[in-house]
């Protein structure tokens, strides 16, 4: 989930977009760019066995430090009001348990970010953070039991190629 | 005077609105409605070819996005006087149909039913008596007292968890709540059974718009949607049976369950059909084309003056003068440069920035008037426009509603006027929805009835040299929307917007009238200014699409409360 208009805001978009480039993705497990929809992920969110969100997360960390949350420890963090997104995703997942519907398993792997300008691109920090992110995703899904494998070609995601236009347009 | 300064919550939520009152033993005195966020999108617009403005002006909204879309390229046919193939109007007419069903459900059941109904007080039910009053007013399958039971059982988990979620900023508790706990289970049952039914429509405008939000599939000229037989990849039979099935699911819930819901809450609330009247001016355009040059339409249009629906006029035709000839903004109130009620072909939008003066500019919101009015729009007024046309279906939703309100609340008479309130917006949409599940089962029935003879989806549109000005129209959820567009040698010259919530929201106009929201808004009850769920209330029953910051204001204008609604 992520504003990838506003720079850091996008890393769990970034996050999943890298993973994809870099391994392939078995069929039982859907990779979605939640972008900043609210409602709208409530069909694909009930649908899930496990739910791994990539997101960026508010934290006294320095930036670029990444943080995993998971479960009954989500509960607790947004009692906190740390995230940017608690509104959309802490109202869907509280929505999801009131319909009985929620995931078994919901873990929160977060960036905490740098910069937040209306800009495409990470931070160098973001940057220097991202491929630790994917490791953490990739380790997570092996947790589940699904070993992702490196793709022999890796491709160049779409906001990866437009952070590196909008680069070399600033230069 | 007190300076105010707003700063608005960095969110991702498409724009702003601010709402500021001040309120005189216990009954709002001023109002005044601001739009905190600057758009700018038709300045983007301006050099660019015209056959690609809808995929911007798409992103004016991240919640209305397709009606931005369909809008957008029946502004630059209108220039080009360019006719739709009957199956590209048809498409387009399903998408919007469905898209305003999905709209209204959601509106109703998870955005503003809190404003009525108290969750907590829902533990406090009999299931079975529930279930009762639900079987006696509809014969919806899930009224059951098992499902009252079960939904009792889940909310009483959820309550003990103290994590409220979407429920965590409701007012329970407050004394303008009056459902009894029964009513309330009721209500709390169908919005979970809501969030189901809302994706059916949600699915329909996937199917034939590529995607939703932001479909991909129209074009100046008709849609990209290809039409085939039995061919998977393009629009088939089996593609039309799965969008037959999606309605029919909507048609059970929207008539058993959403028509019935609304004026049964709105019984127990009778105070709130004498609270919220706006300007009384309404405008509503036609819609649903039924021929390709669009001078046969489904929904009615017109104007009604002061309520009096004996003064409606009707507008026929997509280049129909009348509507063409009578919309002005103006700027005076608003952030931009100059103060002239400009058409909106002459319209500009040079920012003019001077934070907020309760007698000067303070809104980004700009004043539309029509033939110098100021107009309501939305549910409540293509009610009213329908039931002045003479629209069937209007006149047969509504009575039915004002059938079940009479029936709940034992009153022999409900007139016409107790729509025009707060709660009326809210059986207006009820009414409506009601009107669009017909008309969007028509729309596809036409869909399925020509394709067998004509295939056509698309008329290539060929730009002139010089200049040349259209205007689109459509009667989106929130109301009357239109797109301005002055073309010059094919490139767009100017562009302007004139969205549902510019004609509500707006701020006070070049003759210092005010708006629907800051009208509806005067002289509501406020019980506890701490708590302001009235204004609220009024508010989101003119269904805003943005985020609304509700600030209070004592009689010394110190500001003594902030609340933040969705």
């Amino acid at each position: 989930m992520g504003n990838v208009l506003m720079q850091d805001e996008g890393i769990g978009v970034r996050a999943v977009e890298e993973l994809e480039c870099r391994f392939q993705i078995p069929p039982e497990v859907q990779v979605l760019d939640g972008g900043t929809t609210g409602m709208e992920l409530f069909e694909p969110m009930r649908q899930c066995d496990c739910l791994i969100i990539a997101d960026a997360i508010n934290s006294p960390a320095a930036p670029g430090s990444l943080v995993r949350i998971a479960n009954q420890e989500i509960r607790a963090f947004f009692q906190t009001k740390l995230s940017n997104h608690q509104l959309g995703l802490s109202d869907l997942l509280a929505l999801l348990r009131l319909k009985g519907e929620a995931p078994n398993h919901i873990v929160i792997i977060g960036m905490v970010p740098k910069d937040l300008e209306n800009r495409i691109g990470l931070s160098a920090e973001a940057s220097a953070g991202l491929p630790a992110m994917v490791a953490m995703l990739r380790a997570e899904l092996a947790e589940l039991g699904v070993e992702l494998a490196p793709r022999r070609q890796q491709g160049k995601g779409h906001w990866q190629r437009q952070a590196d236009l909008e680069l070399a347009a600033c230069a | 005077m007190t300076t105010r300064i707003t700063v608005d919550p960095i969110t991702r939520i498409e724009g702003h609105l601010r709402i500021d009152v001040e309120v005189d033993e216990g009954k709002v005195t001023k109002a005044w409605s601001s739009g905190q966020m600057w758009r700018g999108i038709e300045k983007i617009l301006v050099g660019r070819d015209p056959r690609e403005a809808w995929t911007y002006t798409q992103r004016f909204c991240g919640v209305c996005t397709t009606v931005h879309a369909i809008v957008s390229v029946r502004a630059v046919e209108n220039a080009l006087q360019l006719e739709v193939p009957l199956n590209a109007q048809l498409i387009r007419n399903i998408i919007q149909t469905a898209h305003a069903i999905q709209d209204h459900i959601v509106h109703f059941y998870h955005l503003s039913a809190v404003d009525w109904v108290d969750v907590v007080s829902a533990l406090d039910a009999d299931p079975v008596a529930a279930a009762k009053l639900a079987e006696s007013l509809s014969d919806w399958p899930l009224n059951g007292p098992h499902e009252m039971k079960a939904t009792q059982e889940r909310l009483k988990t959820f309550v003990g968890s103290g994590q409220l979620g979407p429920f965590a900023s409701g007012f329970w508790g407050h004394p303008a709540m009056k459902l009894p706990p029964e009513v309330n289970l009721l209500a709390v049952a169908h919005y979970l059974q809501a969030l189901d039914v809302q994706n059916h429509a949600n699915k329909i405008v996937a199917i034939l718009g590529g995607k939703t939000p932001h479909i991909q599939n129209v074009a100046v000229g008709g849609v990209s949607n290809s039409i085939g037989h039995d061919a998977p990849s393009v629009l088939n039979i089996e593609r039309l049976m799965l969008i037959k099935n999606f309605i029919d699911k909507l048609e059970q819930f929207v008539k058993s369950t959403y028509l019935v819901d609304v004026p049964a809450i709105g019984a127990f609330y009778l105070d709130w059909t004498q609270i919220g009247n706006g300007v009384n001016n309404y405008l509503s355009v036609p819609d649903c084309p039924q021929d390709t040059q669009g001078r046969v339409f489904d929904l009615p249009g017109g104007y009604i003056d002061n309520g009096d629906l004996s003064t409606f006029k009707p507008i026929t035709r997509f280049d129909d003068a009348y509507f063409r000839d009578g919309v002005a903004e103006s700027s005076k109130h608003a952030w931009y440069e100059g103060d002239a009620a400009l058409h909106p072909w002459q319209g500009s939008t040079e920012p003019q920035y001077t934070d907020f003066q309760d007698e000067g500019k303070y809104s980004w919101v700009k004043a539309p008037t029509f033939y110098g009015k100021r107009a309501e729009v939305g549910p409540l007024a293509d009610v009213l426009v329908g039931v002045a046309s003479g629209h069937k279906g209007y006149q047969k939703y509504l009575n039915q509603a004002l059938g079940t309100m009479k029936a709940v609340s034992g009153l022999s008479e409900i007139p016409l006027t107790a729509l025009e309130s707060t709660i009326g917006r809210h059986a207006a949409r009820a009414v409506r929805c009601a009107v669009m599940l017909d008309t969007l089962k028509d729309q596809w029935q036409r869909l399925v009835d020509n394709v067998g003879k004509d295939q056509d989806t698309f008329n290539a549109p060929v730009f002139p040299k010089g200049e040349i000005k259209g205007v689109g129209f459509h009667a989106a959820p929130r109301g009357t929307l239109s797109h301005w567009v002055v073309i010059e040698d094919a490139k767009i010259k100017n562009y302007q917007a004139v969205v549902p919530s510019t004609w509500n929201a707006g701020p006070r106009d070049a003759d210092g009238q005010i708006g629907p929201y800051e009208s509806a808004l005067l002289d509501n009850p406020v019980a506890d200014p701490h708590l302001p769920l009235e204004v609220l209330r009024t508010v989101h029953s003119f269904d805003p699409c943005i985020a609304c910051a509700i600030h209070m204001f004592d009689n010394e204008q110190s500001e003594i409360i902030k609340v933040k609604a969705l």
